[in-house]
């Protein structure tokens, strides 16, 4: 095996390839547009691509978004302007980015969706983003929580929350009530990140002190030494922000052994801690436990009412949550938009008729900010609860109006 | 600060003692079959699934529950031994952690099946639970109780290895089977029971371990660097080994937590890094 | 026939068949004709089609560490992640040059590969499986911690790839993703394949199959496996690049256990140590992954370990060594 061989024979090689697809490329390119579909009398329905996580851990994320759309259109039916209303549903399987925008390729030159919907986690966003401004369709954000990702794209519009907008009215409150010395501990990733620097932006700015501040490991399994540094420091309450499920669990329970909560120490969080979802297989430990969100299956309306009734025939008996609310509230701003554009759709004027699109949610009175394009509502200062025999968010407090500080 | 000392020392040593529990079976296993199973893991989890549906389901009390776990799990490795490890012993390391792996991926999926894959909830007695001032420091009662529970068995093993036939017969496999097999011990017998009372242990270890490391399907991949990092820091084959490896671990790992957080979950894989490089066969490797 | 010599006569199957082999056999070309015809066939597919490539290549670079080599390595991703981040780094600062780019990327994986190479030579099996599963972890860690570099969990955004050779630009039906990514993995792949049909690929499966002889007949273990595992880490890294050139953004997920785990997956499928095997595995195993994708994750998950069970017990060698139990099989049927 000569040198010259190997450098001849993959020079060779490379060659024959570039120009095999060289030729491929512009050989397409020159290839004529196929011709329209024909349209047949019949009208076209309104296509979504629903991208969410169906799979793996984040399962009940794509779950819960896809239970919000369909109670929506089981309530007010499937048609709008004539067209009927189709939900193409794609698996993510989790954080992986290369899939989603996969997907979300797939679903725009595949099946020529008019609307990309779903999203429950931001990298997953914040990946297919780009496409919805390439091909110039509206993507509706019905989870996925960081600022940032309604300035990736003029054609994307957020339904659900950011994290800032749940997290700054904690701060605020805590601050009115009594509470001056608050200890700060986050996971340690982008969100726990996030929501450490605006809970201290806020709190500070409210004339509080924060003791001091922890990120722990996002896969911690021992609280232990953490909580240890907590009782040193003798806080008189610590916000914490956590994934929702096994770490939020684990942290009560460390936190009610050690008898921080018997010393007095008032534990604060947002609302994802306390997702309805989870509520109760999390239990007792989180009794008392106050949090701020902008849902709670506890609101007391007759939207809410409704919502929940008809959401449990959908999903089979479970209890509605946050990124249901955000299914449901998508789906409505895509049938407001169907509807004042008389089915005639197109990418720019259905973003014009987003902004500033003011709906009456379960969770309360919303808009989309003509400027961002991102959600502004009412933020609940809530507390764990028992109501009849199950756990709820009670609501006793509220924010109203609140637009993403991020921004 | 001495007392800070002392609780934070208590709790790693707890913790430690906890990963040591679980990860002594997968050492001997290691050392004496030469067999990496990466399955481990599952084991430990079966034994927390009986013993939370025990008490949930069954409504039986903790205490009871637990020797349950630990008969489960060792059943379950004497049936899979039989059927199917044994057919692998003269294999590639490569198979053996194929083959574990794949197991491992069906125990999750067959959990999440029947269980769900949410976190399973453990309702401990409450005299298991709160503190108990100890001269002047505040420790955990369950973490005596694990505390405990590790003495006793570390003792137990202890007692079985150096002082009954079977313990002699482990060991002389684990020196050299061949020659074991030629003086006339049922070699074969003894990677078996061996085999499920290592299984078994770490059933006992996953029961034990539902209050501090929770418990849910993904649990053998989540904890099985850890598992991993007791064997291989301490050395396969031998008992000494992964409880000295899974204490330093536990206390390093927590007493890093505390006074450094910012290190986070590197310290221990840097503990291991360093570890490892000084000590390639473990701290106390029998196999080179 | 220098094709059919035979060394030794209990040697496995591979060095049997293929002992410094080196005409291209019509099944091979055919094989390559595959993908091209694909390009042309399915004008839809083409972004799951370009993720297959990208896999494949990932795939074969993992083949050469754990099928010719015999490391046991359960965090190849960290080099795969490392090849992404640095391509998606340099385009978010500004350079958005995709050939270049990818041989950055390739060669800071392989320097990482050569680092860590040093700690796997000296360890056992076991020693080795912990550093790389080790190294996966703690790189995704750090990328996770250094967050607002690498954008963390929410991923790293804004990479706008430049034109191809200044004319071909990336577009949202994936033709030239496509088509690079295939020119990428063939150019390696021929490389490669001459590298195992050398002397040292030679060495190499002298390395798997009797480390301890090896010295025997003058060759460097040591040496032999630090250059293997540094260059198959430059080739994941290569692959790692491409996908982010090609999608445009890079996420923690490139570092993960799972992509580790389900690579090695797809390796034993198809049958590690052929080379063939690496791409057919992947091919297979996402292609399966997209249109089982409707179904259960509990069930893909529960037949995917099974699968895995019973290729390891009973069909030793993936789809290759199947593929090539049956040729052999006729042959000697024809001889009969």
């Amino acid at each position: 095996m000569t040198r010259r061989n190997v450098v001849r024979d993959t020079l060779f090689a490379t060659i024959a390839l570039a120009l095999l697809s060289v030729f491929g490329l512009c050989a397409c390119n020159a290839k004529k547009a196929p011709p329209p579909e024909a349209r047949a009398p019949a009208v076209q329905p309104v296509k979504i691509g629903v991208i969410a996580e169906f799979s793996g851990p984040f399962a009940d994320y794509g779950k819960n978004i896809e239970n919000g759309m369909r109670t929506y259109l089981k309530l007010h039916g499937d048609t709008y302007a004539g067209r009927k209303v189709e939900l193409i549903v794609r698996d993510t399987t989790g954080p992986a980015p290369d899939v989603a925008k996969r997907l979300a390729q797939e679903l725009l030159t595949r099946d020529k969706v008019d609307f990309l919907a779903g999203f429950g986690l931001t990298p997953n966003a914040m990946a297919v983003a780009p496409l919805s401004s390439e091909a110039k369709k509206p993507m509706i954000v019905m989870n996925a929580a960081a600022s940032t990702i309604t300035t990736k794209s003029p054609y994307v519009a957020r339904v659900s929350m950011t994290l800032p907008q749940v997290t700054a009215p904690m701060a605020e409150w805590a601050a009115k009530n009594g509470i001056k010395k608050v200890y700060v501990l986050v996971a340690d990733y982008a969100p726990g990140l996030d929501a450490q620097d605006v809970f201290k932006k806020a709190f500070t700015a409210a004339g509080g002190q924060i003791v001091d501040s922890v990120r722990v490991p996002l896969r911690n399994p021992e609280f232990a030494p953490f909580l240890q540094r907590i009782k040193d420091a003798k806080p008189e309450a610590v916000f914490i922000f956590l994934p929702a499920g096994e770490q939020g669990i684990a942290f009560m329970k460390a936190f009610n052994e050690r008898g921080l909560a018997k010393a007095g120490v008032k534990l604060i969080a947002t609302g994802d801690l306390t997702d309805d979802h989870v509520l109760s297989a999390m239990g007792d430990p989180t009794l008392g436990l106050i949090t701020t969100h902008h849902y709670s299956a506890a609101h007391d309306s007759p939207e809410n009412k409704e919502f929940i009734k008809a959401y449990q025939e959908v999903s089979g008996g479970k209890r509605p949550n946050f990124m249901a609310v955000g299914g449901y509230d998508g789906m409505a701003a895509i049938a407001e938009v169907i509807k004042k554009l008389d089915g005639k759709l197109d990418g720019d004027k259905a973003m014009a008729t987003l902004k500033g699109l003011k709906l009456a949610s379960p969770r309360g009175p919303i808009t989309i900010d003509p400027e961002t394009r991102d959600i502004v509502q009412t933020v609940y200062v809530r507390r764990v609860q028992k109501v009849g025999d199950e756990l709820y968010n009670s609501e006793f407090e509220q924010f109203p109006n609140v637009k993403d500080p991020g921004k | 600060m001495l007392t800070n000392l002392i609780g934070v020392l208590f709790d790693g040593a707890a913790y430690g003692g906890l990963l040591f529990i679980i990860s002594v079976g997968l050492s001997v296993t290691m050392g004496l079959m030469n067999f990496i199973n990466l399955a481990h893991g599952a084991f430990a989890m079966l034994g927390g699934y009986v013993t939370a549906l025990g008490t949930t389901r069954l409504g039986l009390p903790f205490l009871l529950a637990l020797p349950l776990a630990f008969v489960a799990s060792a059943a379950l490795g004497v049936v899979l031994e039989r059927l199917l490890y044994r057919r692998l012993y003269k294999s590639s390391h490569l198979d053996q952690v194929l083959f574990s792996i794949g197991l491992t991926f069906m125990a999750i999926a067959v959990a999440t099946y029947f269980f769900g894959s949410a976190q399973q909830p453990i309702r401990l007695p409450s005299v298991l639970t709160g503190q108990w001032r100890v001269l002047g420091i505040d420790l955990g009662v369950y973490r005596l109780f694990l505390l405990f529970v590790v003495i006793v068995v570390t003792a137990v093993l202890g007692f079985l290895m150096k002082h009954t036939r079977f313990g002699a017969q482990v060991r002389a496999a684990v020196d050299n089977p061949d020659v074991s097999a030629g003086v006339g011990i049922d070699v074969n017998g003894i990677f078996k029971w061996t085999f499920g009372l290592g299984c078994g242990l770490a059933g006992l270890g996953g029961a034990l371990g539902i209050d501090v490391l929770g418990l849910d399907p993904v649990f053998p991949l989540k904890y099985l660097v850890y598992f991993l990092l007791v064997v291989t820091v301490g050395g396969a084959g031998t008992i000494k080994g992964p409880l000295i490896a899974a204490l330093v671990l536990g206390i390093f790992d927590v007493a890093g937590k505390y006074y450094v957080p910012e290190l986070g979950a590197f310290a221990i894989y840097a503990l291991m890094v360093v570890l490892l490089a000084v000590f390639p066969a473990g701290l106390y490797g029998k196999r080179a | 026939m220098l094709e059919h010599t035979m060394i030794n006569p209990r040697a496995s199957e591979s060095t049997r068949t293929t002992l410094l082999h080196d005409r291209w056999p019509r099944s091979e070309i055919a094989f390559w004709l595959v993908p091209i015809a694909a390009f042309f066939a399915f004008p839809g597919y083409l972004v799951l089609g370009s993720q297959i490539l990208i896999t494949a290549l990932f795939a074969v670079s993992l083949d050469l560490i754990l099928g010719y080599a015999g490391i046991v390595s359960l965090g190849h991703a960290a080099f795969f992640g490392v090849g992404a981040y640095t391509a998606g780094l340099l385009a978010v600062h500004g350079w958005g040059e995709p050939l270049t780019g990818l041989i950055a990327s390739g060669l800071i994986a392989a320097l990482l590969g050569f680092s860590v190479s040093l700690l796997v030579v000296r360890g056992q099996d076991l020693a080795r499986l912990m550093v790389t599963l080790g190294l996966g972890l703690t790189l995704q860690e750090a990328a996770n911690r250094a967050a607002s570099v690498t954008g963390g969990v929410d991923g790293l955004g804004g990479i706008a790839t430049w034109k191809l050779l200044g004319l071909f630009s990336f577009g949202i039906d994936g033709r030239v993703a496509y088509v690079y990514s295939f020119v990428v993995l063939c150019g390696v792949f021929v490389l490669l394949r001459r590298l195992v049909n050398s002397p040292f690929g030679l060495a190499l499966r002298g390395l798997r199959e009797g480390p301890r002889r090896m010295p025997a007949i003058g060759v460097s273990v040591r040496r032999v496996q630090v250059s293997v595992f540094t260059l198959a880490a430059g080739i994941a890294g290569v692959a790692g690049a491409l996908l982010t050139q090609t999608t445009q953004f890079v996420g923690l997920d490139v570092l993960g256990f799972p992509r580790s785990a389900e690579l090695l997956i797809m390796l034993v499928l198809g049958g590690a140590g052929r080379l063939y095997g690496a791409l057919i595995g992947a091919a297979v195993f996402m292609v399966a992954q997209d249109f089982l994708s409707g179904l259960s994750h509990v069930y893909w998950q529960f037949w995917l370990g099974l699968l895995l069970v019973l290729v390891v017990l009973f069909a030793h060698g993936g789809i290759i060594g199947g593929i090539q139990r049956l040729t052999s099989r006729a042959q000697k049927r024809r001889a009969a």
